[in-house]
């Protein structure tokens, strides 16, 4: 039962990998559902991590520092949504621009602030979230098969892991089965079908934006409270693209971006895990072919191998009422 | 012109309703009353303004000047949800509906009755099949919009303002996308709508409809509202005649023509737009050296596809072009390989199409010659030719300014056509293919584009030119050819026949044997 | 919806507004120096002495110049056919690889034709990496955006993995490959003018800028003064009117995409073979995108673009300076500084159009006394 042990272990590492991969995910469905094109999850997940170590380490208060992580990174989604609803930007550019100035922000007032090269001190147990045990864990983890699935797998995460399994149904729920749902998945398609019945552009897609903010924002928080108590700059190490990956792979649906978030959090796990081994037959694994294989498998999608991933039809186009 | 002595208000009175876009007067002090519970027309050549002025009514875009009244009362419209609380309802020339979204989803669209859609939905899915039952309007609740045929996604439409409790419904062109078969259920359906009170304005330009369905109609012109009749005690030609109006027909100096060769054919063409609809349904036509043959036809009827086709822009599905008797195989026909064959192409659209705006004067001139010789002979441009040869142009043609430098965007429209009409004459084709010459083009440029029209044919070109304005087609043409609905209806000379005559080709009114 | 904008005159449109965007980002900037509690102009002061107070300084400055008008031509040609290329950082990456394997292997060439000879290398594998997600937008539908984005992660992964298990020296810790021979090297300046008795010290600024110098004009002959470039802007501002005109859209992408690729691989040389003189990992660290900034400041134009990346320049090598003066300002501030030139000239560059607007408009109604 070795392998099924190891293979329980790389999966809940996979897991705990994939956790900020569907945080972000979900964020960028939330706002290219709405026609707002976001390339810029990747420097709002810095924003959060930032901001809510920054938080934690004043208050001393995991609480504040969600918070104030959230906050941050709405904040940051807004001047996205000005810059593309309001001003009709370019909103790649717009996303680039967030990107850079994230980057090079939260490491800048980090160092000024710490003078440890951008490092926040390590956060206190009280100042981060601890892993939710769930009921005789310790036990039941003993039992062959079904006690380590419990153990490692469903019990002993922290609580944001928790919200965000919960996210995809939530999020699937509200935009099927809400009224925002619908009018959302209706401007990103048709903003003029929306408008003619009587509903405002702007203010769904200045509601989508902030939502992805709020998650977004989650995706930080969750690097710094659950995984690594402290921030360090530039820690998001691709997590952004990887994400918007997973949501072009998922062709913008909420379960599949759970479930590719989930495949792509495990090949990462693997390759971790693999660093080093020497395989029968292959020799040392190569470790980067791995790491690249979300990036690959999404490009030989948009090649139109694997079926087709067509963007919500408005996305990234600005709304004009037309003449 | 008097409305209907009876008690009751006019459903929709609009007064005085002005509305410019920068220089274009769309809608000029127009004024409209639509008795309750009958069908009303409003036809008008494109570009009449009756678009402008059916958004006007739906919040869409706020008039200049001028006052809606609802039943009487003195209302503002200032956006769509105020216009659908008032129990307007429209249906879009192009439908506002999100195609990958089922049937249930449209309707429901900023109707759904509450913050969970489960609420709602039961009570539209009821409504929806009792509308359906009502008035022979069924459509599958969970079929995805996108995947319905044109008709039923129309259906889906009016599904969409009845939902919301219209009281009046405005259709726009609601014919221009519809079978013969899915035209005829529709009219059955609003037939029924005005059986049950409700009031209908019926937008088009096919006088056909006009007659067989309407009980009065008004008819716009150039941004005026120029008559209103009972349909009863009107007809094709006199609203044709309306239509059109007393234009001072522009006279142009030209002699008769002298027909030599054929330089252009076509064979059974069949065309589709990007969408895959046929546009184009076996057309044929010879076109000969010395001639210019106008093709007349209401805006939306294959022309564009037609001069796309023959310009070599757009495929054929199926038919032949022939250049002086010559095939023109695939692999050949497009726009560069034209080109070198002698065919110079006015597009409809000097803005989307045959300039670059951002482009200088000079830069805009040389597009699609911008591989000859003239230009430079080496690997560069010159820039002194370049310059050189659109002033040229630009002295032939007299533009003004006269400023190869300047930006195309700060050209007048006439102005901008000049440099187009320059750039494609200049080259010396031997056919010219001319859409919309002067469609945005003040009176003074229309007389000069149009005497190099008529130059070009006395040189010996053959020259198609393609029109809305029927007052061009009858100065410019020496043959007509009509199109409708992808066809060609009939063929005329300018002699034999008048704009009420081409109207009805227009309309699609089939020729009785003569 | 707000009244259509009027055309402002010439001289603001191209000058007046830029500046006032770049003036925005600067000032913000500043705001942040503040923030921080350091004083903005005495950093001001610091980075620009440090960037251009000595030879050494102007050396190094040009020397990153040199990397970010090759990058940002890169993003340049792109923009003028309408298309956004996010991969520069990527291409320039594999583009030195290119120059490697030609620097490594093929020292069968005479003198400096070896040299000459990575240069191509590097242009040719850039190019050759812009190639899918160039055929992938021209025929396939799929944005360049996201494909580039994918091919840059792509692209370092390939890198860690030839670095790391394959060119590596043996026997050696870093993952680099071995010193290339020293026909293989682009002169550096200092060698150069070594041998005319003139001192300069010793810097990595290296004959790759006279390229860079030579592909602005190239590329500024290209956009402006051939067929082809015609071709690129008409299918950038008009793609219908293109099609019209006789152009084809899809191979116009593919071409400007490739060449873009190539520009980006000039990036590779001056770095791998006018200072690293070896493969190394991560050698690119960003200044792809910095070429976004650069393009956009600069306007798309090679004369904007050469102003641009030296002001990118004195950035890099004065904020580093800074970083020394005052501890507080870590080179992370040249990032957001180039963040918010992108958000100002780029995203925003609008924003300031209206008041302006207004403004002349209120200056040229009043009557003259």
């Amino acid at each position: 039962m070795a392998w099924f042990d190891a293979f329980i272990v790389v999966f809940a590492s996979g897991m705990r990998l994939a956790i900020p991969l569907i945080l972000a995910c979900l964020a960028g469905l939330w706002s290219e559902r709405s026609g707002v094109v976001d390339i810029g999850l990747e420097g709002k997940i810095l924003v959060g991590a930032f901001a809510s170590a920054a938080g934690a380490t004043f208050t001393g208060s995991v609480w504040l520092g969600l918070l104030s992580g959230v906050a941050a990174t709405v904040a940051v989604s807004l001047v996205h949504g000005y810059a593309s609803i309001d001003q009709r930007a370019n909103q790649i550019v717009s996303g680039t621009a967030i990107n850079m100035v994230a980057d090079g922000m939260t490491a800048l007032i980090g160092n000024a602030i710490w003078s440890q090269g951008g490092r926040t001190p390590e956060l206190p147990r009280a100042a981060q979230f601890g892993a939710i045990d769930w009921p005789f864990a310790k036990s039941i983890g003993a039992v062959p098969v079904i006690g380590p699935i419990y153990q490692h797998l469903l019990s002993g995460h922290d609580l944001i892991t928790y919200v965000a399994f919960l996210l995809a149904p939530l999020t699937y729920w509200a935009l099927y089965s809400t009224r925002f749902g619908l009018r959302l998945r209706a401007v990103g398609e048709n903003p003029a079908a929306v408008d003619t019945a009587g509903i405002s552009v702007r203010g769904l897609r200045y509601g989508a934006v902030m939502i992805c903010g709020v998650l977004v924002g989650l995706a930080g928080v969750y690097l710094v409270l659950s995984q690594e108590a402290y921030f360090q700059p530039h820690m998001s190490a691709g997590r952004g693209f990887i994400a918007l990956a997973a949501l072009v792979f998922a062709k913008w649906r909420p379960y599949p971006a759970l479930a590719t978030c989930l495949l792509f959090g495990f090949l990462d796990a693997l390759a971790i895990r693999l660093q080093g081994v020497e395989l029968p037959v292959i020799g040392p694994v190569p470790v980067q072919a791995i790491e690249a294989l979300p990036y690959i498998l999404t490009v030989i999608l948009l090649a139109g191998f694997i079926g087709k991933a067509i963007p919500p039809r408005a996305s990234g186009i600005p709304y004009v009422k037309e003449r | 012109m008097t409305t209907a002595a009876g008690k009751t208000p006019p459903a929709i009175e609009l007064i005085g309703i002005d509305k410019s876009f920068g220089p274009v007067h769309a809608n000029r002090n127009v004024n409209l009353a639509v008795e309750r519970g009958i069908i009303h027309g409003i036809v008008g050549e494109n570009g009449a303004g009756k678009s402008t002025l059916m958004s006007i009514l739906y919040g869409f875009y706020e008039a200049d000047a001028g006052e809606i009244r609802i039943n009487g009362k003195p209302v503002r419209i200032r956006s769509s949800r105020e216009a659908i609380s008032h129990g307007i309802g429209m249906v879009h020339q192009h439908f506002m509906l999100v195609p990958p979204l089922t049937v249930l989803e449209n309707v429901m669209l900023g109707a759904e009755g509450g913050p969970l859609l489960a609420e709602g939905a039961s009570a539209i899915r009821k409504r929806l099949d009792e509308l359906g039952r009502e008035y022979g309007l069924e459509v599958d609740p969970a079929a995805i919009v996108g995947e319905l045929s044109v008709g039923l996604q129309q259906r889906v439409e009016i599904l969409k303002a009845l939902v919301r409790g219209a009281e009046i419904l405005v259709l726009d062109e609601p014919t221009a996308v519809l079978t013969p078969a899915e035209a005829d259920q529709l009219f059955e359906m609003l037939r029924v709508l005005k059986s049950e009170n409700k009031t209908v304005i019926f937008i088009t330009h096919k006088l056909r409809e006009i007659m067989s369905l309407t009980d009065r109609v008004s008819v716009m012109r150039r941004g005026e509202m120029v008559a209103t009749f009972d349909t009863a005690k009107t007809s094709p030609p006199e609203l044709a005649d309306a239509m059109v109006g007393r234009k001072v027909i522009l006279k142009i100096d030209k002699g008769p023509a002298h027909p030599g060769r054929i330089a252009l054919e076509a064979r059974d063409l069949v065309v589709r737009d990007d969408r895959g609809v046929v546009r184009l349904d076996g057309v044929s036509f010879a076109l000969r050296e010395g001639e210019i043959l106008g093709v007349a036809g209401v805006a939306g009827n294959g022309q564009s596809e037609l001069l796309e086709a023959l310009a070599g822009i757009r495929p054929l599905s199926s038919g032949e072009i022939l250049i002086d008797g010559e095939p023109v195989p695939p692999p050949k026909r497009n726009p560069h390989m034209e080109r070198l064959l002698g065919v110079g192409h006015v597009p409809e659209d000097r803005h989307r199409v045959g300039l670059v705006m951002p482009f200088e004067a000079c830069e805009s001139a040389m597009l699609g010659f911008h591989r000859e010789r003239t230009y430079g002979k080496g690997l560069f441009y010159s820039r002194s030719a370049i310059v050189s040869d659109a002033e040229k142009k630009m002295e032939a043609f007299d533009v003004r300014p006269r400023a190869p430098l300047l930006k195309t965007a700060n050209f007048s429209g006439g102005n901008q056509q000049k440099i187009v009409l320059a750039r494609e004459i200049e080259r010396n084709p031997r056919i010219l293919l001319v859409g919309q010459p002067t469609r945005g083009v003040d009176i003074g440029a229309i007389e000069f584009i149009h005497k190099r029209i008529v130059a070009q044919r006395d040189a010996g070109k053959a020259v198609l030119l393609v029109s809305v304005e029927l007052d061009e087609i009858f100065a410019l043409s020496d043959r007509i050819i009509v199109l409708c609905g992808g066809r060609i209806t009939g063929e005329r000379r300018p002699e034999e026949t008048d704009p009420q005559d081409l109207g009805l080709l227009m309309a699609g009114v089939s020729e009785r044997a003569a | 919806m707000s009244a259509p904008l009027k055309p402002l005159p010439a001289w603001a449109d191209v000058a007046l507004i830029p500046l006032i965007n770049v003036a925005a980002a600067f000032v913000i900037s500043g705001f942040v120096v503040l923030a921080i509690g350091e004083n903005p102009l005495a950093a001001l002061q610091s980075l620009i002495l440090g960037a251009l107070g000595d030879l050494g300084g102007i050396g190094y400055t040009l020397f990153y110049a040199t990397s970010f008008i090759f990058t940002g031509l890169s993003v340049a040609i792109c923009f003028h056919a309408g298309l956004f290329n996010i991969g520069t950082e990527g291409q320039a990456y594999i583009g030195g690889l290119g120059a490697a394997l030609v620097a490594l292997h093929f020292g069968f060439l005479p003198g400096y034709s070896l040299a000459i000879g990575a240069i191509i290398g590097a242009a040719i594998f850039g190019a050759a990496f812009a190639a899918i997600p160039a055929y992938l937008q021209a025929y396939r539908d799929s944005h360049i955006v996201i494909t580039t984005i994918m091919f840059n992660y792509i692209a370092s992964a390939i890198m860690g993995y030839l670095l790391v298990n394959v060119m590596r020296k043996p026997g050696q810790m870093n993952a680099e490959s071995t010193p290339f021979r020293p026909t293989a090297l682009v002169p550096q300046f200092h060698d150069l003018l070594a041998h005319f008795g003139i001192k300069w010290p010793d810097t990595p600024f290296n004959l790759s800028f006279l390229l860079a110098l030579l592909c602005c004009l190239a590329v500024w002959l290209l956009v402006w003064r051939t067929r082809f470039g015609y071709e690129i802007r008409t299918v950038g501002a008009n793609p219908t009117a293109a099609v019209y005109g006789g152009i084809s859209p899809a191979r116009v992408t593919v071409i400007t995409t490739l060449l873009s690729g190539a520009l980006a691989g000039g990036m590779a040389a001056n770095v791998i073979l006018g200072d690293q003189h070896r493969l190394i990992l991560d050698f690119v660290g960003g200044f792809g995108f910095v070429g976004i900034a650069v393009a956009l400041m600069g306007r798309a134009h090679p004369v904007g673009i050469i102003l641009a990346a030296i002001l990118f320049g004195i950035l890099y090598q004065g904020g580093a300076e800074l970083a020394f003066d005052m501890p507080k300002i870590s080179r992370d501030m040249i990032v957001v500084i180039q963040g918010l030139v992108v958000l100002f000239a780029g995203a925003l560059e609008h924003m300031f159009r209206r008041p302006v607007a207004t403004l002349l408009a209120r200056r040229t109604a009043q009557p003259p006394i």
